[in-house]
C-alpha cells in the first residue's frame, strides 16, 4: 500500500486500468445544450488510493462528480462501483452503497447546530424510521454512540468549541471543515470532495491533508478536486487532469508536472510567447512549470515520510 | 362597557372547538412547512377531505361514526400520496400550486349537484353527528371560574371541546417525540437542504411524502372536529376553503412556525383576538364612541378582520418569528 507501488503499475495515459478500480468510467457525457461539459471515455479510480482531480475552472470536475453520485444525469455512459452498475440508482442510494459526496458550495444545515448536522451523517439509524423515532427507547443507546463518535471527529477537525453553534453562523472554511467531518460520519467506502481546502486556513489546511491520509490508512479511497498544486502534491497518489470535460492525462505529479498538454491546458495556448507567473497566478492555479523545480524537493518530502 | 367582561369572553372564545380544530390543522401545517419547509396551501383540502370521509359514510351508507372516522383518516392518506407523488421530486412551488388547486377542487367536486345523494352537493351533509353527540358525558353545561373569568360551556360544547383539545395535547406529544427524534432531523435538514440529506445516503422524497401524510392527516383530524363541533359539513369557502388554510397559516405564524407550542398558541391569540375586536367595536358602538356611519354594525365582522390584519402586519414588522419563535434563528435566515 506504499505510495510508490502505484506508478510502478499504471500506465500514465488517459483511461489507463489500474489493478484494483473501485470505479469504473466510460462513455460518460453530460451537454449542456452545445456545450460538452463532461465527455470521458473511460476513468478507473483505483481503490484505497488518494487520486486528486484536477484542471481549469469549467473543465466539468463539478459536472463530473455531480453525474458519478447521481445528482445529475448524463446524456450516454455507464460507471460501475465495486462492479455494480450505478446509473439506475438515486443519489441516496449511492451514498448507502458507500460512496459519499461532499460540495464545492457548501450544504451546511443552516438552522441544526453543528452536532445535529454531525448526527445526521450517521447511516442505518433505526430512530429514522417513524415507527421506532415515537419510542425512543429503541434508538437512545444508537444515538448516544453516533454522538461519542461525532465528538471525536469534530475533535479531529477542531471543531469542538462550535458544538453547538448553528451552523450558519460558521465560516465558510468552517462550514466545509463540517461538511467534510459529517460526510465521514457515513463511514463511505469512498469520499469524493469537490474543492474541500477552498476557504481553509493555511494552518488547518495542513491538519486537513493529515486526516485525509488517515482515511487512507484506514482502507477508504479518496477523489477531491483541489487547485493548490502544493496540496495536490503533498498527498495524491494519482493525479487525473481534466480540460473541457475530457481527461486529457493521468499519472502521479511528477509526470503530470511535466506533460505538455497539461501545462498548455492550463496556460492557454499561447503560453511559451508569454509565461510570466503573473499570468500562471491569474488562471486561478499554480503553474506547473513553476513547481517543476520543487519536484526533486517534493519526492524527497515523500521519502521522508515513509 | 366592562373591558374585563370583553376580555373575558375573548379567552372564553378562545378555548372553543373552532381554537382546537384550527389548532389541528396549524398543527399538521407545522409539520409540512415548520420542520420540513414543504407548502401546502391546500391545508383545508385535507380538512374537508377528513370531513367528508367522517360524514359520508354516515349519511349515505348508515355505517357508523367508527367507520366514517377510518374512511376519513384513509383518504386523507390518499389525498396526500397523490398529491406529493407528482410533486415531492419538484421544486417547493409545485406543491403549493398544486395543494390550493387540489383543495378547491375537491370543494367543487363535493358540490356537484349530481352527487347529492353521496355529498350532499351545495347544501352540504347534516345529521352524521348524533352518534357522537349520544356518547355525550356531560349532561349539564360545564363552568369554572377562575379569578374575575367565568368560563361556562353547553354540555354540546364541552364535549367536543373535551375530544379536540384531547386530540390536540396527543398532537403536540406526537409531534414532540418525532421533532426530537433521528427522524424529525431528517425532516428539519430536508428544510434547510434537500441535496445535503441526499447525499448522506437518505431518502429525502420519502421523508417528504411522510411529512406531506402526517401533516394532512392532523388536518383531516381538525376538519373531522369541525364537522362534529358544527354538526354539518357545508362545501363554504370560509368552512372547508381557502379561508380556512388562511386563519391555520396565520395561526402558525402567530404563534411560531417550527416552534412545537407554536400552532397551539397562535390558534388560542388568533381566535380570542378575533372575538374581542368582535366584542369591543360592538360595545364601543353601544357607548356611542364608534359612529355608525364609520363602521355599521353589519360591518363589523370585516372590520375585525381589518384590525387582526394590520395586527398581524405589526407583528411580523417587530416580531417576525412569532411569538414563540426565537430571535437568533430567525437572523440566521439571512
Ligand atoms: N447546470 C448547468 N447548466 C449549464 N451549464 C452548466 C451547468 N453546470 C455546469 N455547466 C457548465 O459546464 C462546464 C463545467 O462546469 P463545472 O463542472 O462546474 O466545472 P469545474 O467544476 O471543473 O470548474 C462549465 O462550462 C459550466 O458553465
Ligand atoms: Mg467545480
Amino acid at each position: 500500500m506504499s505510495r510508490s507501488e502505484a506508478p510502478a503499475e499504471i500506465e500514465s495515459k488517459p483511461g489507463a486500468t489500474k489493478p484494483d478500480p473501485i470505479l469504473k468510467v466510460s462513455g460518460l457525457v453530460r451537454q449542456f445544450g452545445g456545450l460538452k461539459a463532461v465527455d470521458v471515455e473511460h476513468l478507473e479510480i483505483e481503490r484505497n488510493k488518494i487520486t486528486a482531480l484536477i484542471g481549469p475552472n469549467g473543465a466539468g470536475k463539478t459536472t463530473f462528480f455531480n453525474l458519478i453520485t447521481g445528482f445529475d444525469q448524463p446524456n450516454a455512459g455507464e460507471w460501475t462501483y465495486n462492479g455494480h452498475p450505478m446509473k439506475a440508482l438515486g443519489p441516496h442510494q449511492m451514498a448507502k452503497q458507500g460512496m459519499v459526496r461532499t460540495f464545492q458550495l457548501t450544504k451546511s444545515l443552516s438552522k441544526l447546530t453543528v452536532i445535529e448536522n454531525m448526527k445526521l451523517g450517521a447511516a442505518n439509524q433505526v430512530g429514522e424510521s417513524l415507527g421506532k423515532a415515537l419510542l425512543p427507547f429503541t434508538w437512545k443507546k444508537q444515538e448516544a454512540e453516533i454522538e461519542r463518535r461525532a465528538d471525536a471527529l469534530l475533535d479531529r477537525f477542531n471543531m469542538s468549541h462550535m458544538r453547538s453553534e448553528f451552523a450558519a453562523s460558521l465560516s465558510g472554511g468552517q462550514r466545509k471543515l463540517l461538511e467534510m467531518a459529517r460526510a465521514l460520519m457515513a463511514e463511505p467506502e469512498i469520499v469524493m470532495l469537490d474543492e474541500p481546502m477552498a476557504g481553509v486556513n493555511p494552518a488547518l489546511t495542513q491538519e486537513l491533508l493529515g486526516h485525509v491520509k488517515e482515511l487512507r490508512e484506514e482502507g477508504r479511497t479518496i477523489v477531491f478536486v483541489e487547485h493548490d498544486m502544493d496540496v495536490v502534491r503533498d498527498i495524491s497518489d494519482w493525479v487525473v487532469v481534466m480540460a473541457q470535460g475530457q481527461i486529457i492525462a493521468e499519472g502521479t505529479h511528477a509526470e503530470i508536472g511535466a506533460n505538455q498538454e497539461v501545462i498548455d491546458a492550463y496556460l492557454g495556448r499561447h503560453h511559451d510567447e508569454e509565461m510570466s507567473s503573473d499570468k500562471a497566478q491569474e488562471s486561478g492555479t499554480e503553474s506547473f512549470s513553476q513547481s517543476e523545480p520543487d519536484e526533486n524537493s517534493g519526492l524527497e518530502k515523500e521519502s521522508n515520510d515513509e | 362597557m366592562d373591558i374585563l367582561d370583553i376580555i373575558g369572553s375573548a379567552l372564553k372564545a378562545g378555548l372553543r372547538p373552532e381554537t382546537a380544530y384550527i389548532s389541528l390543522a396549524a398543527i399538521g401545517l407545522n409539520i409540512h412547512f415548520g420542520y420540513t419547509g414543504l407548502l401546502n396551501f391546500g391545508q383545508a383540502g385535507f380538512m374537508a377531505v377528513g370531513a367528508y370521509g367522517l360524514a359520508i359514510p354516515v349519511f349515505a351508507f348508515e355505517a357508523s361514526l367508527w367507520v366514517g372516522l377510518a374512511c376519513g383518516i384513509t383518504a386523507s392518506v390518499i389525498f396526500a400520496l397523490l398529491l406529493g407523488y407528482p410533486t415531492l421530486r419538484l421544486r417547493a412551488d409545485y406543491l403549493a400550486i398544486v395543494t390550493i388547486a387540489a383543495a378547491e377542487i375537491f370543494r367543487f367536486i363535493v358540490r356537484a349537484t349530481g352527487l347529492r345523494e353521496i355529498t350532499g352537493g351545495s347544501n352540504g351533509i347534516n345529521g352524521f353527528s348524533s352518534g357522537f353527540y349520544e356518547a355525550n358525558p356531560y349532561t349539564s353545561s360545564v363552568g369554572f371560574e377562575l379569578g374575575f373569568l367565568d368560563f361556562n360551556y353547553t354540555a354540546r360544547e364541552a364535549w367536543v371541546m373535551t375530544v379536540g383539545w384531547g386530540i390536540v395535547l396527543t398532537g403536540i406529544a406526537f409531534t414532540y417525540f418525532a421533532i426530537n427524534s433521528p427522524w424529525g432531523r431528517v425532516l428539519k435538514s430536508v428544510r434547510e437542504d434537500e441535496d445535503a440529506v441526499r447525499s448522506l445516503g437518505k431518502n429525502a422524497y420519502s421523508f417528504k411524502m411522510q411529512s406531506l401524510v402526517i401533516g394532512g392527516v392532523f388536518g383531516a383530524i381538525g376538519g373531522m372536529i369541525l364537522a362534529l363541533a358544527q354538526g354539518s359539513v357545508q362545501p363554504s369557502p370560509v368552512d372547508l376553503g381557502p379561508t380556512r388554510t388562511f386563519l391555520a397559516y396565520a395561526a402558525l405564524i402567530i404563534g411560531g412556525t417550527g416552534k412545537l407550542w407554536g400552532p397551539v398558541a397562535g390558534s388560542f391569540i388568533f381566535i380570542s383576538l378575533l372575538s374581542f375586536t368582535d366584542t369591543f367595536i360592538r360595545s364601543a358602538q353601544a357607548e356611542g364612541w364608534i359612529d355608525e356611519s364609520f363602521i355599521a354594525p353589519n360591518e363589523v365582522g370585516i372590520a375585525r378582520f381589518v384590525i387582526l390584519g394590520i395586527a398581524l402586519m405589526l407583528l411580523m414588522t417587530f416580531r417576525p418569528q412569532g411569538i414563540f419563535g426565537s430571535k437568533r434563528e430567525m437572523a440566521l435566515d439571512v
